[in-house]
């Protein structure tokens, strides 16, 4: 046979594994009476934990302990927090405790540890979920006990910081089994009012079973769903409740709360006159601008010199009117010009030279008229004298000196024929010296003829 | 002013704004000053509002949602 040996190293090792694997003890709460207790002058804390039928060694390093708010003794109970390992050198297997808390007061710090992992792992604590808290709030409601040193502090609080805002007081009972009903009806009933803008959920310091609904889980979710931004102020500084960590915004104090809740009044004086200062800076930045530019306008050429731009126009003017006259004048003597060549070769077409010629051709013409005439004339009178010796010649009263006489009807006309005349008729007889009044007595024809 | 039920914040707010357009350059000089006299105006009702020493109340809403109001205690340190 051959057998198997293990050395007590490898043993103690392999169930130290054991210990270590075992998720279980690796995190334990334990409720316990503390016995042999020692606190070791390097810091360490050794003990015995121990009920009525068992016991544990334990050991609390100085790291941890430090943090413990009371000093644990001998037959004190008390709920610890550690995790059960071997101690390989003495075999011994012991509880390495993290967190100690006193019992009773134990019990709740368990509840509380407990409901806050909870809480803290569904993300209710997470900072991206927290509602902003108005700056300047129109409407806050409290919540807390109509009664007390909290309301008293939150309301001489906002009364000094920030009298504006309003507010509305919702009692609760903010201990008592019936607390934690109370508070959430009054948070729902706060959040019913839609002009609430910011809530301070307060109460004063206390034990931390009178803080206790705070940590209740049925307020600490009334606070998480509430759609106003909540503020805590519940207790003293050292106070944390899960409420604290569920609100928007933690307050050490009411007090704390009620100066988170409102600004204060000389900051928001401050503010208004550095706004006011800002104003006053600003306008007089763009009344100086403008002026700059109104002075620089006034100060152009135009407004310093308007006579000058003025004359200068003048001066433009009289240039004009010069050249008005100017082009008058010579447009006149062009016309004047023109108006002489006109003249003159009027004039050279002037009648008067023609009227002379004419006057002249017509002397010339009056006396060749009168010449030819008289020549004519004289022409004539020879003629006739001429004639009129001829007719002396054939003249009948040269033929009645020889004894013709000549006869006339009574109608005057010349008597040639004896058919001319009846008997009884007077005619007249011509003779070379007078007539003669004579009667046809009879008439004798020639029948020769 | 109308706006007597304005929210305080809000004027502030506008008043911030009024603050930071004046403060723009080339901002049209009927521009600046009306933002001027708008930014006096919202100034002094926040002043006044700030001096206003009302009598502070608090509203109590009870158990059936009724409100009355209780008056603030002088605190006796003020």
């Amino acid at each position: 046979m051959n057998p198997k040996y293990l050395t007590v190293t490898a043993l103690t090792r392999y169930i130290k594994r054991k210990f270590e694997l075992d998720d279980h003890l690796s995190t334990v709460w334990l409720k316990a009476e503390i016995s042999n207790f020692k606190h070791h002058s390097r810091g360490h804390m050794y003990f015995t934990l121990k009920d009525d039928n068992a016991r544990i060694l334990a050991v609390m390093f100085a790291g941890y302990n430090r943090f413990l708010k009371f000093k644990p003794e001998d037959g004190m109970d008390v709920i610890v927090k550690g995790q059960v390992n071997v101690y390989e050198p003495q075999g011994q297997y012991q509880l390495y405790v993290h967190e100690m808390i006193p019992d009773g007061v134990g019990a709740l710090h368990l509840a509380f540890e407990q409901l806050k992992n909870k809480l803290e792992k569904e993300g209710l604590f997470d900072q991206q979920n927290k509602k902003n808290i108005p700056t300047i709030p129109r409407h806050l409601g409290i919540i807390t006990s109509e009664t007390g040193a909290a309301i008293r502090d939150i309301l001489t609080t906002i009364r000094r910081r920030f009298p504006l805002v309003k507010v509305t007081l919702f009692p609760a009972l903010v201990q008592g089994d019936g607390a934690k009903y109370d508070l959430v009806k009054k948070l729902e009933q706060a959040n019913d009012d839609q002009t609430i803008d910011t809530l301070i959920l307060a109460r004063g310091g206390g034990s931390i079973e009178e803080l206790w609904p705070f940590n209740e889980e049925m307020v600490a979710r009334a606070v998480a769903a509430s759609h106003i931004p909540i503020i805590s102020g519940i207790g003293h500084e050292t106070d944390f409740t899960i409420v604290d960590f569920i609100a928007d915004l933690r307050a050490a104090t009411p007090t704390g709360a009620a100066e988170l809740a409102v600004p204060s009044k000389k900051d928001i004086a401050n503010q208004i006159e550095s706004n006011r200062r800002t104003l006053h800076r600003g306008i007089k930045a763009v009344i100086n601008r403008n002026e700059a530019k109104l002075n620089k306008i006034q100060s152009s050429y135009a407004f310093k010199y308007p006579k000058q731009l003025l004359s200068q126009k003048e001066q433009e003017l009289d240039r004009l009117i010069e050249s008005i006259h100017r082009n008058m004048k010579s447009n006149l003597t062009k016309q004047q010009f023109h108006y002489h060549q006109l003249m003159s070769r009027l004039h050279s077409k002037h009648p008067t030279q023609q009227i002379k010629l004419n006057q002249q051709k017509a002397g010339y013409l009056t006396n060749a008229l009168e010449n030819n005439f008289k020549s004519h004339f004289r022409n004539k009178v020879v003629q006739f004298e001429k004639q009129l010796d001829k007719l002396k010649v054939l003249s009948p009263l040269e033929t009645m000196k020889r004894g013709y006489g000549i006869g006339y009807s009574s109608s005057g006309s010349l008597i040639k024929s004896v058919k001319q005349v009846a008997p009884g008729e007077q005619v007249t007889f011509k003779l070379q010296d007078g007539y003669l009044d004579c009667q046809i007595w009879g008439i004798e024809e020639d029948q020769n003829e | 002013m109308s706006d007597e039920k304005r929210s305080f914040e809000d004027v502030m707010g506008e008043l911030d704004n009024i603050v930071k357009k004046l403060e723009e350059a080339d901002i049209p000089l009927e521009e600046a000053i009306d933002y001027y006299q708008k930014g006096v105006k919202l100034s002094k009702w926040c002043d006044d509002k700030l001096a206003e020493v009302e009598k502070q109340v608090a509203h109590i809403v009870d158990e059936n949602g009724e409100t009355k109001t209780m008056a603030f205690e002088e605190s006796k340190d003020e």
